[in-house]
């Protein structure tokens, strides 16, 4: 295929994306905001009016980033593993691995739609956040930057699992019982100068923390990890899952029989 | 000419051990309308499998027109269009967007997916249903809808898998009419069937897999030639005798008006016509107990048993 007929094959798959989880809105973009606007109500309003200062800003500051960045995350992972699996379960997957679709043109259609799903519900969030606090954005650059990686990188964990689960149960695992500690142990409602030293080099080997402070930086120009540092990991786990991905698209594993 | 599909030593043994075809060799020309037949787990929808990337083979050669699936696969896919068993698309989405997403992965501008996509669905009549998720269709219309999303990118070969599974007689008579005017425009068809009928109707070549291994290929009407017995019932106006012999001939009486002759290959009928005529018994139609086809295929399969 030439790469006029391998863009064109992208989009489709993108428009195929995006026309999904926006006729399902109420379970893909309305659920975000309703969560966020409780954790903005009950973390930031109510308990954070008692919990003072945070790295230097109101507890609301410091949590919105967090909440927004675990909106992204939670988002872009999810959009990928359901949509993927749906079409691995219903054989719909078919109609791409009988064509002379190029499998890197497969992935990047439906990493490139758990994107847009995660910048939607971001800048949803972010529209909420804006009844309970003032946003004022330290640098737009890595704003956007960390924004479009932290997507790509979970979009891509997001087709990794929907590649290795056979059943729905097993697409829900992942978001259960790793994804969420990781959030909530990755400095969304706290700083990591709050923990003894032991446990704050033990985050450091989870890799939402990274995704967090790299965010936070961008909004309030504050970081718990160093931002080079941030962007290193966040780059080195994106190739990682990018180049997994690939592998499994090429070598067929659980698509091909 | 070159061939439209070349299969040489094809082998493929599943994780689990089990050998779904032990090297078979065949080809179809351009053109053909080429028969697949097979008990079920023979290896039919396997070759298919490899032939359209769904399936790892272990072992051996396809070549598309020529291009070899080893050295350029997505060369080979563009000349193929697939109508899988299973019903593969998406169920919540509507007809008309299944068909043009199927042409998007090809590379063909929307626009000339649009209209090839009208074109299509028109010609196998499920355009008034563009707009309805395919949910909603009944089992024959899916199977319509799967054959014009294989055609989007108008394939040069096209293969389809029991297309004629759970669809009605009438629904069958009109998807066989469409496929014999596309073969006629040049395409060239491989379905794997088990309405034996639906193959001496349709198909000039036929090839038996049994076990994984192919054991006949040729024509049609070299296969119905080699069928050494056939099996006839004759309705009759009188009624039979109670005892009834025709020398050579193995006769059953079924019911007071109804015979069962075997005939073996160089017999004629004429004989036992002759012997009925003297009982003063006539006959008023005649038919094979089964198809021509299934009966061979019996003997062959069986044989390989």
């Amino acid at each position: 295929m030439s790469l006029k007929e391998q863009w064109v094959a992208f989009l489709t798959i993108l428009r195929k994306e995006i026309r999904r989880y926006l006729r399902i809105w109420t379970q893909t973009l309305l659920p975000s905001a309703i969560t966020m606007s409780l954790y903005f109500v009950i973390f930031g309003s109510l308990i954070g009016s008692r919990i003072g200062d945070m790295g230097g800003f109101t507890y609301m500051e410091f949590v919105v980033p967090g909440l927004i960045m675990m909106a992204i995350v939670t988002n872009s992972y999810a959009n990928v593993v359901s949509s993927f699996f749906g079409s691995k379960f219903s054989h719909a997957v078919e109609e791409l691995l009988v064509s002379p679709v190029a499998n890197v043109t497969i992935l990047m259609g439906y990493v490139v739609g758990g994107v847009s799903r995660g910048l939607l519900v971001a800048f949803v969030v972010t529209l909420v956040s804006l009844f309970f606090t003032r946003l004022q954005i330290h640098s737009y650059f890595i704003v956007v930057t960390v924004v479009l990686m932290t997507s790509t990188l979970f979009s891509l964990a997001g087709f990794i699992n929907a590649v290795y689960a056979n059943s729905f149960d097993d697409i829900s695992i992942v978001p259960t019982f790793v994804l969420t500690p990781l959030i909530y142990l990755g400095g969304v409602f706290y700083s990591m100068d709050l923990l003894p030293e032991f446990w704050a080099n033990v985050s450091k080997l989870n890799p939402l923390v990274y995704v967090v402070n790299a965010f936070r930086y961008g909004v309030l120009g504050v970081s718990d990890v160093s931002l080079p540092v941030a962007f290193g990991m966040i780059i080195f786990f994106t190739v990682i899952a990018f180049a997994f991905s690939m592998h499994l698209l090429n070598s067929g594993k659980r698509l091909r029989q | 000419m070159i061939p439209a599909l070349t299969i040489e030593n094809l082998s493929k043994v599943y994780d689990n051990g089990f050998e779904a075809l032990k090297g078979i060799s065949f080809q179809v020309e351009q053109g053909d309308f080429f028969a697949l037949l097979g008990p079920n787990g023979a290896g039919k929808s396997t070759t298919i499998g490899i032939i359209c990337s769904l399936v790892a083979k272990s072992a051996g050669r396809v070549r598309v027109f020529d291009v070899d699936i080893d050295v350029d696969f997505p060369a080979a896919k563009k000349h193929i269009g697939i109508v899988p068993q299973e019903f593969n698309f998406n169920q919540f989405e509507k007809v008309l967007d299944i068909v043009v997403n199927q042409a998007g992965y090809y590379g063909l501008p929307p626009t000339m997916a649009r209209e090839r996509a009208e074109k299509y669905l028109r010609e196998l009549g499920i355009w008034e249903q563009r707009d309805v998720p395919a949910r909603t269709l009944s089992g024959g219309m899916k199977r319509r809808l799967m054959i014009a999303r294989s055609l989007i990118h108008e394939p040069r070969l096209l293969i389809l898998d029991e297309p004629s599974a759970g669809v009605d007689i009438e629904m069958r008579r009109s998807m066989w009419a469409f496929l014999k005017r596309i073969n006629e425009q040049g395409t060239t068809i491989i379905l794997t069937t088990h309405y034996l009928e639906e193959a001496e109707a349709l198909c000039r070549h036929i090839a038996i897999i049994n076990h994984g291994n192919i054991v006949e290929n040729t024509s049609v009407k070299s296969l119905l030639r080699q069928l050494s017995r056939e099996v006839f019932i004759l309705d009759c106006v009188e009624d039979l005798p109670s005892e009834i012999t025709v020398e050579g001939f193995t006769v059953r009486r079924v019911d007071d008006h109804t015979l069962e002759v075997e005939v073996q290959k160089g017999q004629h009928l004429n004989q036992v016509f002759s012997v009925l005529g003297a009982e003063g018994v006539h006959v008023s139609s005649m038919r094979n107990r089964a198809n021509r086809l299934e009966e061979m295929f019996v003997n062959l399969v069986e044989g390989a048993a």
